[in-house]
């Protein structure tokens, strides 16, 4: 009995292991990255643990402690939110969306996808590594060179998941432009492969910049050049201009694909389209134009001329008028509507409010005068938290709970899907509204303990009470991701009515989703309602 | 529609408004303390955020109970644009979040010229910091490390640089940092008004013991700060003739 079935494990995993399929590969990404993000995810359980109380609390090292830091922030980017994006979305969403039978690449599309895990398998070897990297994702010199934890292999995890998404942007930038079906025209995108094309141009512009500081790093570091050593005519600061040319632009690779899938979410359980949607495809596109030019608001207080503090703090704060109409656009496809309150809307209702107030507090990161104090504090981490971090991870988890049906053939527990949504929602503000508190006051980010800031210990607490409460809620959505899987109901084709194209495919889709390219000539993804 | 370009038009004065406040203000010659005024910038734009976005949420609110399906198969009934709506509808909000953002980047620059410029007669400390200590050189050649003694009442700017890494000297009651560097000279400037203690603490990630890189502010009367730095002064002075002796 057992040996057929082994033997058909071991084809089926032959078949996922050496898959060019979009879908399959997309579901690979989704899997890698949701590893980054639980164990990254205990990373921050064990941040919150050590700073409950002033003194250590866990570890009386603080070493390990920055560890813990710098594996946070670096997974959750570049292993989490980047590559389920970017990777799982915009891998298993476009073809199906434009009406493609796979990406333009296949091949390359699995070479990206292998590079991705090489990547993540790296980033986990950093617990077994005797040097691991203690300077944070930023990794600014002098420290990073003369730091005892190893710098190469924080390069080479940057250089190898910067490559596997270089080749997947020029593969889903390939395949939006030459792939759609007959009678998809650019006017008739879904906003999520609007929004992903942008991001992937910004991505393909700034991901070589960030490769290059990297590897100017370990140059400096190992072979003897001095770039950012003073001491030899080199400057600390290059270092950070180059970091956050790329990094700043990141924030909108994040930002862009998950406005989208929420656009695709809210459109769908409203049954509504999207408002004014012309305006915002071009709110998107202004947004990828204007990401290169804003990065000086990272360095308002590191001795940069003042002329370019100002500058780009004008430009930082006007980059919220494109925002702002795309935020019109959302939330004016709810006018008119017919609303569904379905698990998948919820994650995206709570990914809105999160952004809402996420954009709205960037607004005093961007006033430099303003910054200088809530510079480097909590306050900061608290915005990006809302504005990117969680709420990305909302706009992940709508995507997931979306297209889970579609994926696996198999329907979520409302029930308890919407729990998690729920203890989720109520952890993330209790977590990082107070954290806006604390920060405001002064406790600077990166600290391992806070005692010439007893006062803070209060909210400390308060604050990982909430993370833990949101840890709660990511795993009863883990519970009911497993529970679906295995005794998920059925699902049918279209199970939430959408009009748009990959929900015409059958459930799961086979290899080339359809039969025959469908024809988009009538075909209209927001096309709901009387008035067509 | 009129209502609209009303509230478009109160926008745009209220820019010229501050902009001149801005004139207006510059020709003052008393020292403006940037705490002080931080903190009515950021009370006005507490409130200007706060309002943006609690309409907002009030929109989203009342949209998701009016609009909640009633019926399963239902759907929606979006409206039609015209071409002039689909403009309206950028162009408006585009011309009052510029309205707004200007505004604010106006009143930002202002404050930001009273950071950035030091008050003349300023006490002048030199600041070279290192992993993980502030160390303070005072006018008259006094070294301190972890305080830093000021004479209350009178402007202080700190002239900085680093010994190894990047580190920022940040002190939260006066709403004020800076990041010190190897290779670069940068500056910040405070406004003890009050004797007083305020924490130093370090605000860029510098290793280790980055969170214990911290100190104090000591802003004394006239007299007490001059009879500190005379005494200090003095003890230089005994170390020295000490040193020459043996």
């Amino acid at each position: 009995m057992s040996a057929p079935a082994q033997a058909g494990f071991g084809k089926v995993l032959k078949e996922w292991i050496f898959t060019c399929d979009h879908k399959r590969v997309g579901i690979l990404y989704l899997i890698g990255s949701l590893a980054a993000f639980l164990v990254a995810g205990l990373m921050a359980m064990l941040i919150r643990v050590e700073l409950s109380s002033v003194g250590p609390t866990l570890t009386a090292n603080p070493g390990t402690y920055n560890v813990w830091l710098y594996f946070h922030g670096a997974a959750m980017i570049l292993g989490f939110q980047i590559p389920a994006l970017t990777g799982f979305l915009a891998n298993y969403l476009i073809p199906l969306q434009i009406g493609a039978k796979d990406v333009a690449f296949p091949r390359l599309n699995a070479l990206s996808l292998w590079l991705f895990w090489m990547g993540i398998v790296l980033a986990l070897l950093t617990f077994v590594i005797p040097d691991p990297p203690d300077f944070m994702w930023t990794a600014y010199p002098p420290y990073s060179i003369i730091s005892s934890g190893n710098t190469a292999f924080y390069t080479f995890t940057v250089l190898i998941m910067g490559f596997a998404s270089i080749a997947g942007g020029v593969n889903l930038i390939t395949t939006i432009i030459y792939m759609r079906a007959p009678g998809m025209t650019w006017s008739k995108l879904n906003m999520f492969v609007w929004c992903t094309f942008a991001a992937f141009i910004v991505q393909l512009i700034f991901v070589p910049v960030l490769g290059t500081a990297v590897t100017m790093l370990t140059f400096d570091k190992y072979l003897g050049t001095t770039f950012f050593s003073p001491g030899s005519g080199g400057d600390v600061l290059l270092y950070q201009n180059l970091f956050w040319f790329y990094s700043h632009p990141a924030v909108y690779v994040i930002l862009l694909p998950f406005l989208g899938i929420v656009f695709d979410v809210v459109a769908t359980f409203a049954r509504n389209r999207v408002f004014n949607y012309k305006a915002a495809v071009y709110g998107a596109i202004a947004v990828a134009l204007m990401s290169g030019e804003v990065w000086i608001h990272h360095l308002y207080a590191s001795g940069m001329p003042d002329w370019i503090r100002i500058g780009m703090m004008i430009s930082t704060i006007l980059i919220s008028v494109p925002v702002g109409v795309m935020m019109i656009s959302l939330v004016g496809t709810l006018y008119r509507g017919a609303i569904d309150f379905k698990s998948p809307m919820l994650w995206a209702l709570g990914c809105m409010f999160l952004f809402l107030i996420g954009g709205l507090t960037g607004i005093p990161n961007a006033m430099s005068a303003i910054d200088l104090h809530i510079h480097d504090t909590h306050f900061v981490v608290a915005h990006f938290h809302y504005v990117m971090a969680v709420a990305g991870t909302f706009a992940v988890m709508a995507g997931v709970t979306y297209l889970f049906p579609k994926m696996f053939g198999k329907m979520c527990n409302e029930g308890i899907s919407k729990l998690g949504f729920v203890v989720t929602f109520i952890g993330a503000n209790v977590t990082f509204f107070s954290m806006f508190f604390v920060g405001l006051q002064g406790m600077p980010r990166r600290y391992f303990d806070y005692q010439q800031f007893p006062q803070f210990q209060g909210l400390n607490q308060l604050i990982t009470v909430g993370a833990f409460i949101m840890a709660l809620g990511f795993l009863i959505v883990l519970i009911s991701w497993i529970h679906a899987l295995v005794a998920g109901k059925k699902a049918v084709d279209n199970p939430w009515g959408s009009r748009s194209l990959e929900w015409t495919t059958s459930t799961p889709p086979g290899p080339g989703n359809w039969a025959e390219v469908p024809d988009c000539t009538n075909f209209d993804p927001y096309g709901y309602g009387s008035n067509k | 529609m009129l209502k609209r370009f009303g509230t478009s038009a109160l926008a745009v004065l209220t820019v010229l408004g501050a902009c001149s406040g801005a004139w207006a203000s510059a020709a003052g010659g008393a020292i403006k303390n940037p705490a002080a005024n931080w903190q009515h910038l950021w009370d006005e734009m507490l409130l200007d955020i706060t309002i943006i976005g609690v309409v907002f949420a009030l929109i989203i609110i009342y949209l998701l109970i009016r609009y909640r399906r009633t019926q399963p198969d239902q759907e929606g009934n979006p409206p039609v644009l015209s071409l002039a709506a689909q403009h309206a509808w950028v162009l408006i909000p585009v011309f009052l979040f510029m309205a707004d953002d200007l505004f604010l980047a106006a009143r930002g620059w202002n404050l930001w010229n009273d950071y950035r410029s030091v008050p003349a007669g300023s006490y002048e400390v030199e600041l070279k910091a290192q992993m993980w200590s502030f160390n303070f050189k005072h006018p008259n050649g006094v070294e301190e490390s972890g305080t830093l003694h000021v004479e209350a009442g009178k402007p202080v700017v700190v002239r900085m640089t680093s010994a190894d890494v990047v580190h920022s000297m940040f002190i939260p009651d006066f709403k004020v940092k800076e990041d010190s560097m190897p290779g670069r000279v940068t500056y910040l400037w405070f406004y003890p008004e009050k004797s007083g203690e305020h924490v130093i603490t370090c605000a860029e990630y510098c290793g280790m013991m980055h969170s214990g890189m911290h100190g104090k502010v000591i802003a004394m009367p006239k007299d007490q700060f001059q009879a500190w730095a005379d005494a200090e002064k003095a003890k230089i002075a005994t170390a020295n003739a000490e040193g020459g002796k043996s």
